[in-house]
């Protein structure tokens, strides 16, 4: 009974496959878009306001805050082992590595692939998209290149921002639980970030960035069934972002640690 | 083909999954012409103007704008196209990020960017000022679409679509969901638009009263008001009954994806079919 199962395990896989191929065909328009003019410079800039000033004080204060908690966690377990003046560099290498990058894009995606989808589907529902093409702009080129490029500009900014925020904190914990004095603080920091560390912790965010401004614009342009629509493409471009920035965390990992460390 | 052909379905079909759209449609429009079409929602008549600038592709069938194949262009290729095309929305289809102003030059402006021919700013804003004059909103220039009435939206979105003077306008249910005031002030813009121009024109509508309008009136320029056409039978030697060139303005009657009707305004009148009786009040 193969030929009646077949066809069900195929219908089965359609919708992701044929979701997963739509999504790469908008990513190739978007990213041929950055090489063809004409080029709208102003959305460019106005996005860089919107996803990077915009996200500047949440960015800086949750930065702070997992500087001081990160400070204040690892300050027990490395007290048992006496190894307090290690504090710097537990934290350096965390922060810059990981919990930097993804906490940003985190926040980022909450607030940015979701207003990118909302503005976008909003659009769609009231016939702007339409409009846009039909006036004669192709709409990948108006809306969706100029928020990757913006995106993938103020994503690394911002995560080197709460990293440096994230290290004061720690430091401040240092300062008041062991009185450390700054420059031991700050030379552990420096002294054990190897060059592929801050590589990795800057190549995070830009992968994370590509994700957040795609995977929102998709999400927005699929929308269709009104404000509801726009409601659950919010939703689904917030939860799918995610998802997709812990997979390409865990993928960046890997391959540095085939290609890097392990040579 | 004839030479002053401005639009042409040749057997266009659509189904969205397994709801047709678009079943076997056929007409053309030629130079100066108005076509109304008429149907329920869902019957297609939005899809229908979308098909036309190629905003949406037929699974089958051709369609020739200003004898180019839409059917067979690659999108790139269709924005000079539509750039000849005017296109009212149904609630207007208005940027809301943009002001009136910006919202009414923006295909100014773009034309300028595909075309790149030196546009005056001086020169733009004097049509975006012009285009806002003849809808009567010259003074909502600074103002954002939410800031304006429905009637008001659907106004500057005329604006927009005859300021760059093109030889087609599609009106998407210009009149939908407006009341019988603003309804007739939309329509009479509509047939002051026709008549100083001279431009082919596709109205999508549920209300057979638009199409009557449209069939009917006209647009005296000296007076500037729009006044109730000649009929022949004022004229020594026309047939009872008719109305001055007659042939300028036909009727398409719209039910589930099918032309279920195409023909002259008496003749809409006179049909039996029950679905297109409906439409006629």
């Amino acid at each position: 009974m193969a030929a009646v199962g077949e066809p069900a395990l195929l219908d089965f896989l359609k919708t992701p496959v044929a979701t997963f191929q739509d999504f790469v065909v908008l990513s190739g328009r978007a990213f041929g878009n950055i090489f063809r003019s004409p080029h709208y410079t102003d959305d460019i800039f106005l996005q860089m306001d919107v996803i990077g000033i915009g996200s500047l004080p949440i960015v800086m204060f949750i930065g702070l805050f997992s500087g001081l908690i990160m400070g204040l966690q690892s300050s027990r377990a490395l007290a048992t082992y006496g190894q307090q003046d290690q504090m710097g560099e537990i934290l350096a290498f965390t922060l810059i590595r990981e919990l930097g990058p993804v906490l940003v894009a985190l926040l980022v995606a909450g607030r940015n692939a979701s207003g990118i989808a909302s503005e976008i589907g909003s659009m769609r529902v009231t016939e702007q998209i339409d409009a846009m093409r039909a006036l004669g702009t192709d709409p990948i080129k108006k809306l969706v290149t100029p928020r990757l490029i913006a995106t993938a500009v103020v994503l690394p900014l911002l995560t080197i921002i709460a990293d440096f925020i994230g290290l004061l904190g720690g430091y401040f914990i240092a300062w008041s639980l062991f009185s450390m004095p700054a420059s031991q603080y700050w030379t552990s920091v420096y002294q054990d970030l190897a060059f592929n560390d801050v590589v990795q912790g800057l190549v995070k965010p830009f992968a994370f960035a590509i994700i957040i401004a795609l995977v929102g614009c998709f999400y927005g342009m699929r929308t269709t069934g009104g404000t509801q629509g726009v409601g659950r493409a919010t939703t689904t471009a917030v939860v799918t972002s995610s998802m997709w920035i812990f997979v390409a965390s865990y993928f960046i990992d890997l391959a540095i640690l085939i290609f890097v460390n392990l040579r | 083909m004839t030479p002053d052909s401005i639009l042409r379905f040749e057997n266009v079909n659509l189904h969205f999954g397994d709801v047709p759209a678009l079943v076997d449609v056929s007409f053309e429009l030629k130079q100066g012409e108005t076509r109304v079409v008429l149907g329920a929602a869902g019957s297609g008549k939005t899809t229908l103007l979308k098909c036309a600038i190629g905003l949406t592709r037929p699974d089958s069938g051709r369609i020739l704008l200003f004898d180019r194949e839409v059917t067979a262009l690659k999108e790139s290729q269709l924005f000079e196209l539509r750039a000849r095309v005017g296109v009212l929305f149904q609630e207007g289809g208005l940027f809301d990020s943009m002001t009136v102003a910006e919202n009414v030059e923006y295909p100014l402006v773009n034309q300028a960017v595909h075309h790149a021919a030196i546009a005056h700013n001086g020169d733009l804003a004097e049509r975006v000022r012009e285009a806002l004059r003849f809808v009567e909103l010259e003074q909502t220039l600074d103002r954002f679409p939410s800031q304006l009435s429905g009637g008001m939206r659907r106004r500057v979105g005329i604006a927009r679509a005859v300021v760059t003077e093109p030889a087609l306008v599609l009106y998407d249910s210009p009149t939908a969901g407006l009341d019988p005031i603003t309804a007739n002030t939309i329509i009479n813009l509509i047939i002051k638009e026709r008549d100083l121009r001279n431009t082919a024109a596709i109205i999508v509508t549920y209300r057979y009263q638009d199409g009557h309008l449209v069939a009917n009136f006209r647009y005296n320029p000296n007076s500037g008001h729009i006044e109730p056409a000649a009929r022949i039978d004022d004229i020594p030697g026309g047939t009872p009954g008719g109305v001055e060139d007659p042939l300028k303005t036909e009727f398409l009657v719209m039910n589930e994806g099918r032309l279920v009707f195409e023909g002259s305004q008496e003749q809409l009148r006179a049909s039996s079919d029950p679905y297109v009786r409906k439409f006629v009040k």
